[in-house]
C-alpha cells in the first residue's frame, strides 16, 4: 500500500473506532464527568450488574432471540426446500417478492404495518393491549425467515442433485433421503442463516419499540429508555460489555471457520444490494 | 413405487413444505402493509378519508412569522439530510473500499472485518457515543480546549445530526463497493494503462463504471435507513430537526395511528420511486 493509501485507512480507522474507545475508556472513570478522566474505577459496572432491570432485559434478549431464530430456521429452511423444486412460475414469482418485502421497506414501515395489524386484531377481540411477547416474536421470525431462505437457497442450487436420488435409488424414502443425502449437504446455508437471524433478533431496535408491550423488554429497548433521561456512564459500562462479547464471538468463529462467519456478516448486510443485483437480472 | 405415486409424494412433500411458510408470509408481510394503507385511508372510527393523506400535503404550522407546511418541510429535510449523508458516506467510503480491495489479500479480510466491528454494536450505542463526544461538555470541547482551539457547538445542529447518519450507516456504503471491486478484472486495468490511459483515467473510465452496481446498492443502504431514522435526529439534534421518521414515531407515541399509517404509506411510495429510478439508473449503465 503506498503512504497516502495507509493515512486514509487510519484516519477512516480512526473515525470508526473513536467513539467506541471513548465508551471503553470513559466506563471506568471514576467521577460522572464525559469530558474529564478522574482516575480508574470499576463503579459503573458494579452499579450496572445491581439494575435488575438491565439483567432482565438481557434475558428477555435472549429468550427472544433463540426462539425466534430457531423457529424462523425451521421454517425458512423448509420454504427454501419447497421454493427449490417449486415449478408454478407465478406462485414462485410471488413467493420472492414476498420474501424481499421486508428487506427492502425500511425497518420503520415493517414495524409499524405489524403493529396496526396486531392492534386491530387485538381490538376485534376486546384486547385493552395487543402487544406482548408473542406479537414480538411473530415480528421477529418475520423479519428474521427472509435471511435463512436466502442462505439457504443457494446451497441447495448448488448440491448435486443426484445425492437424493442416489439414495432413493438405494432404497430410502424419499423423506430420509432428505435427512441422510440433502440436509447435511445445506448445513452450512442453514447454520449461517440461524447465526444470521439470532444476530438480527438480538440487534433489532426499530422493528421491537413498535410491537412491544410494556411487559416485555428487551436490551435494545431498554438502552433506549435507560438514554431518554440524562447520561450516566452506566451505559458506557454496558457497551462495554456487550463490545468485547461480540469481539470474542468474531474471535472465536473466525478461528473456528474463517470463511463462512464472515462472509455471514458481510452477507447480512450486504444482503439488500446482492437481491436488488438478482432483481435486475430478472 | 409407480411413478404417480413418487410424484403425488413429492407434490405432497412441497405442500408441506411451502404452505406454512406461504401463510405465514401472507398472514405477516402481505396483510400488515394491507393495513397500512386500511388506516391510512381511514378515520378514527374505520369509515373511508383522505383527510390523513391530505393532512400530510396541507397541515401548517408557525415558524417565527412564516407559515410553512409542516410536514412537507419535514420530508424535504429528511430527504435533504439523508442525501447529504449519502453523498459524504460515497466521498469518504469509495477511496476506502478501493484501497481495501487493492490490498494483499489477509490485510483486504482484515480491513473488512474491522469495518464492520463498529456495525455489529447497537446503533443506539453508536448514536449515544457520538453524543457523549459533541456535547458542549462533552470530549471534543475538552479536546480542543486543551489546546487552546475554544469551543464549537455542534450539538443540537444539522451537523451532530449528520455525523450521526454518517458514522451509522457509512459501512453500508463501504461493503457493497468493495464486494463489486475485489472481482474486479485487474487485467482490464493494466489494459486501459496500455492503451495510454492515467491513472485518473483508469479510475473514471475503467473502474467507476464497473463498480457502479455497488455504488448504486451502497447509496440504497445508506439512503433508505437514513431517511427513515427516527433516533439519530432526537439524541444529536436535541429534537430540533425533526425528521420524517420521527413524524411517525411520534404519532404512534400519541396514539394517532390513523395518521402514522398515512405518513408510512407516502414514504413507502416515494422510497418504492427512489429505488425504481436508482435501479433504472444502473440498468442503463450496465447495458452501456
Amino acid at each position: 500500500m503506498k503512504t497516502a493509501s495507509k493515512i486514509y485507512t487510519a484516519l477512516i480507522m480512526i473515525f470508526l473506532f473513536a467513539p467506541i474507545a471513548i465508551l471503553l475508556v470513559f466506563s471506568f472513570n471514576a467521577s460522572k464527568s464525559l469530558s474529564v478522566f478522574s482516575g480508574f474505577s470499576l463503579n459503573w459496572y458494579k452499579e450496572l450488574f445491581k439494575d435488575t432491570e438491565t439483567l432482565r432485559s438481557v434475558r428477555n434478549t435472549l429468550i427472544l432471540a433463540l426462539s425466534a431464530s430457531a423457529i424462523s430456521t425451521v421454517l425458512g429452511t423448509a420454504a427454501a426446500v419447497g421454493m427449490d423444486k417449486l415449478r408454478n412460475r407465478v406462485y414462485h414469482a410471488f413467493l420472492d417478492t414476498v420474501t424481499n418485502i421486508p428487506m427492502i421497506n425500511p425497518d420503520i414501515i415493517t414495524g409499524i404495518s405489524l403493529m396496526l395489524m396486531f392492534v386491530f386484531v387485538g381490538r376485534l377481540f376486546g384486547a385493552a393491549t395487543s402487544l406482548n411477547f408473542t406479537t414480538m416474536l411473530i415480528a421477529h421470525i418475520t423479519f428474521c425467515l427472509p435471511y435463512v431462505i436466502l442462505q439457504v437457497l443457494p446451497k441447495l442450487k448448488q448440491m448435486d442433485r443426484s445425492l437424493p436420488e442416489a439414495a432413493m435409488d438405494l432404497g430410502c424414502t424419499p423423506l430420509r433421503a432428505f435427512f441422510k443425502a440433502t440436509l447435511p449437504e445445506i448445513m452450512p446455508g442453514i447454520i449461517t442463516g440461524m447465526l444470521m437471524a439470532f444476530t438480527l433478533s438480538l440487534d433489532d431496535f426499530v422493528i421491537s419499540y413498535f410491537t412491544t408491550g410494556n411487559s416485555f423488554q428487551t436490551l435494545p429497548i431498554r438502552i433506549y429508555n435507560m438514554t431518554k433521561k440524562t447520561v450516566t456512564p452506566k451505559m458506557y459500562a454496558l457497551a462495554t460489555i456487550i463490545f468485547f462479547v461480540i469481539l470474542t464471538l468474531l474471535l472465536i468463529s473466525n478461528t473456528i471457520d474463517t470463511d463462512s462467519f464472515r462472509s455471514s456478516g458481510e452477507d447480512r448486510k450486504a444482503r439488500k444490494n446482492k437481491k436488488n443485483e438478482e432483481a435486475k437480472k430478472a | 413405487m409407480t411413478k404417480t405415486a413418487v410424484k403425488q409424494r413429492k407434490s405432497f412433500a412441497q405442500v408441506f413444505c411451502l404452505t406454512p411458510y406461504s401463510v405465514w408470509a401472507v398472514l405477516f408481510i402481505v396483510v400488515p402493509l394491507i393495513f397500512v394503507a386500511y388506516y391510512a385511508l381511514t378515520d378514527n372510527s374505520y369509515h373511508f378519508t383522505l383527510d390523513n393523506l391530505t393532512r400530510f400535503f396541507t397541515a401548517t404550522s408557525q415558524v417565527g412569522d412564516t407559515e410553512v407546511r409542516t410536514y412537507l418541510v419535514i420530508f424535504m429535510r429528511s430527504l435533504r439530510l439523508a442525501v447529504i449523508s449519502t453523498i459524504i458516506c460515497f466521498l469518504m467510503g469509495y477511496p476506502i473500499a478501493y484501497i481495501i480491495a487493492r490490498a494483499p489479500a489477509k490485510t483486504q479480510s482484515i480491513l473488512i472485518t474491522l469495518i464492520m466491528i463498529p456495525m455489529w454494536m447497537n446503533f443506539l450505542i453508536r448514536t449515544y457515543a457520538w453524543m457523549t463526544i459533541l456535547q458542549d461538555t462533552g470530549i471534543l470541547n475538552g479536546f480542543l480546549g486543551m489546546l487552546h482551539l475554544g469551543k464549537v457547538h455542534i450539538i443540537g445542529t444539522e451537523t451532530a445530526v449528520i455525523i450521526g447518519m454518517v458514522y451509522d450507516y457509512f459501512p453500508y456504503m463501504i461493503l457493497p463497493i468493495y464486494s463489486v471491486m475485489a472481482k474486479l478484472d485487474v487485467r482490464l486495468l493494466e489494459a486501459a494503462k496500455d492503451l495510454g490511459c492515467n491513472s485518473f483515467g483508469v479510475l473514471r473510465r475503467v473502474i467507476f463504471p464497473l463498480s457502479l452496481p455497488g455504488v448504486i446498492s451502497g447509496i440504497n443502504m445508506v439512503l433508505v435507513p437514513s431517511i427513515s431514522t427516527f433516533y439519530i435526529s432526537q439524541k444529536l439534534g436535541n429534537g430540533k430537526f425533526y425528521l420524517i421518521g420521527d413524524a411517525i414515531e411520534g404519532q404512534y407515541v400519541a396514539n394517532n395511528l390513523h395518521f402514522a399509517a398515512a405518513i408510512a404509506l407516502i414514504l413507502m411510495v416515494i422510497l418504492l420511486v427512489c429505488m425504481a429510478f436508482l435501479q433504472r439508473m444502473a440498468n442503463k449503465h450496465s447495458a452501456v
